[in-house]
């Protein structure tokens, strides 16, 4: 069964009412409870559960000791190619910016490769914008060719793509997909889509699934916040997660947190989620899904990320670049173009010091091309 | 009186194994082991890196220890032999914690495709120990199968929970001629003690070290637990009644 129906349950305006009603009592209740329902996830997203904020933390944070234990594992984040063909209301690389797009040559995608490694780092998330034109998947599959001799395990964030060609990458060397609804509720993902083939909900709702029908070994999703009332947006994220989980237990699942960062564009959020609340997220998130992997990327600060850690994070990134080439590449002219603006720009050696100096163990590398 | 374990023609003292997923520093896993004692240690070949000029956790392990690499990551048994056999090439010996969970959220093992690995890799000369629910069926498979022992999990993995699985253990000590060895969900040293004294030949621990603020004074803890365990199950325990037994006898006069 696909996610759809699962989505279509929920209907929004009773959504808001059961925000609206949640006693502390509930948010108690759902805290202390071993197994929460998805009621009691939505009632730790409410309001009321502000208060409990400490409580969360510390369950979040023995929750996460039991199962991952004080390890955290570093990837980067590496861009191909910025083409993108979508125009979305909210991001740097939108077509609606007049620019000429970037696209590394493979002895470009050999040399970010060689000074990524020279950090360490063995997990690597390659990342293109929205053009099969520009960067079909022939061309993410050459790359791949190229990154295997260098990184143990490769994760792909691109458009959505159909079961066979997750198939195709996954036997080229890919063993990641990192994919993000944006945003769960039909009307706005409508909205802030305003053309493109991006524009096709059901068709990037369903990715997940299909990749992991295609055998792919870890899942990350998330919702972009700031597009959406949040608390429903990560409610389905979570109930998406939750899906992903029961659909696929050979898979890892895990889910991101991103706040929608100052971009290229002029666009404004539709909500602000502030740093409690990415703590409440957080925590409500480890809760409701024990075993689900956190990422936080560097579109968080750096202090606030290190605060984070203890909640639930699992997961990473460090020295990171949103630039097509932002390693080893000079700009061509002008500034980079990014995606969005990195808040902590800490490079891995940093990122591993701190680590250490917090009492958590860097992990480099977890797993392997087998 | 000596009391070693033989596992693959190896004999060990102690009878604590050590997991080192989840320290906060790849130098712990040299304390504990140093603190507890403990001869048998694990390591996923999916967190060794040997191309990496920072600390590799095989350099803190000292030479007295046997290393036991595991499948960890293994969905199926394809995979695990495969990552076994990668193992060996890299020079990590030939024992193997045979590890394949195709199930994330409760991280509980296939035992279908666990007893695939263990007849491929006895067969290529590996000292296997199949992490394995506690089946008896499975448990006389793997054995056939020519696995060197067997390891039930006492609850799932990270757990805490202790043997939760008391019951199907039992049984598989009684049934299966291998030393059968806790591995998984046991939280703490009282809960080492009782696989002890129930005939378990050793407990595998990470998580209740790791999680623990001193995971060496916790790793000498559960050392002891596990000798204590073991000279009560050698002493021969009373048996254990819910009432409480009369002192003088009903039938005595029977015998007068």
């Amino acid at each position: 069964m696909s996610f759809i129906p699962i989505y279509d349950k929920y209907d929004n305006t009773d959504l808001e009412a059961f925000l609206d009603s949640v006693s502390v009592k509930h948010v108690e209740r759902a805290v202390r409870s071993g197994r929460p329902g998805e009621k009691d996830f939505l009632a730790m997203l409410s309001p009321a559960a502000e208060g409990l904020i400490e409580e969360m933390a510390q369950r979040a944070h023995r929750l996460t000791l039991k199962n991952f234990g004080r390890v955290i594992q570093l990837y980067t984040p590496m861009y191909l190619a910025d083409h993108c063909e979508n125009d979305c209301a909210y991001c740097g690389f939108s077509s609606r910016g007049v620019r000429a797009g970037r696209k590394l040559t493979l002895e470009e995608v050999e040399k970010e490769a060689e000074f990524i490694s020279s950090t360490g780092l063995k997990h690597l998330l390659i990342l293109t914008g929205g053009s099969r034109k520009a960067s079909p998947v022939s061309y993410i599959k050459e790359c791949v060719g190229v990154l295997k001799a260098y990184f143990s395990s490769i994760s792909i964030e691109v458009y959505a793509l159909s079961g066979e060609e997750y198939r195709e990458l996954i036997s080229a060397g890919v063993d990641g997909l990192t994919i993000y609804q944006e945003v769960y509720d039909r009307g706005v993902y409508d909205k802030v889509h305003v053309s493109g083939v991006k524009k096709n909900y059901e068709f990037r709702l369903e990715a997940p699934e299909r990749a992991g029908r295609a055998g792919m070994r870890t899942i990350n999703i998330g919702a972009l916040l700031g597009l959406n009332d949040w608390r429903k947006e990560v409610f389905f994220t979570g109930l998406h997660a939750a899906y992903l989980q029961k659909e696929f237990p050979a898979a890892e699942i895990s889910v991101s947190v991103p706040r929608l960062r100052p971009c290229s564009g002029d666009f404004l959020p539709a909500c602000t989620v502030s740093e409690v609340e990415v703590a409440q997220i957080l925590t409500a998130f480890r809760i409701f899904l024990p075993r689900v992997g956190i990422t936080l990327s560097t579109r968080e600060g750096a202090r606030f990320r290190e605060n984070l850690i203890p909640l639930g994070v699992t997961r990473m990134s460090a020295g990171s670049t949103t630039a097509v080439g932002g390693h080893t590449l000079k700009a061509p002219d002008g500034p980079y173009i990014t995606q969005f603006d990195i808040a902590d720009r800490r490079d891995v050696a940093e990122i591993r010091a701190m680590l250490k100096e917090k009492g958590y163990q860097p992990v480099l590398k977890d797993w392997m091309d087998i | 009186m000596s009391d070693l374990l033989n596992i693959g023609g190896k004999e060990l003292a102690s009878r604590l194994f050590v997991g080192t997923g989840k320290f906060a520093r790849k130098s712990l896993v040299r304390e504990v082991l140093e603190r507890s004692g403990a001869e048998v240690v694990t390591v996923a070949l999916r967190r060794v890196d040997a191309d990496s000029e920072d600390e590799n956790i095989l350099d803190h392990i000292p030479e007295r220890c046997i290393l036991m690499p595991n499948t960890s990551g293994a969905r199926n048994a394809e995979e695990a032999v495969r990552i076994a056999r990668l193992a060996r090439a890299a020079g990590c010996g030939s024992w193997i914690k045979v590890e394949v969970i195709a199930d994330n959220k409760y991280l509980l093992p296939d035992n279908t495709e666990t007893l695939k690995t263990v007849e491929i890799l006895a067969g290529e000369g590996f000292t296997v120990l199949p992490y394995m629910n506690p089946d008896l069926t499975a448990a006389r498979r793997m054995q056939d199968a020519g696995a060197a022992a067997i390891m039930p999990l006492g609850a799932p993995i990270g757990t805490n929970r202790g043997l939760r699985t008391r019951e199907l253990v039992e049984i598989l000590v009684e049934e299966i001629a291998l030393p059968v060895i806790v591995d998984a969900g046991i939280g703490s040293p009282s809960e080492a003690a009782e696989c002890m004294e129930l005939g378990c030949a050793a407990v595998l621990v990470n998580t209740a070290l790791a999680a623990s603020e001193d995971p060496v004074s916790m790793a000498e803890a559960f050392s002891l637990a596990v000798k204590a365990g073991r000279l009560a199950y050698l002493a021969g325990k009373g048996p254990k009644t819910k009432e409480a037994e009369a002192s003088s006898p009903l039938t005595g006069f029977l015998r007068g």
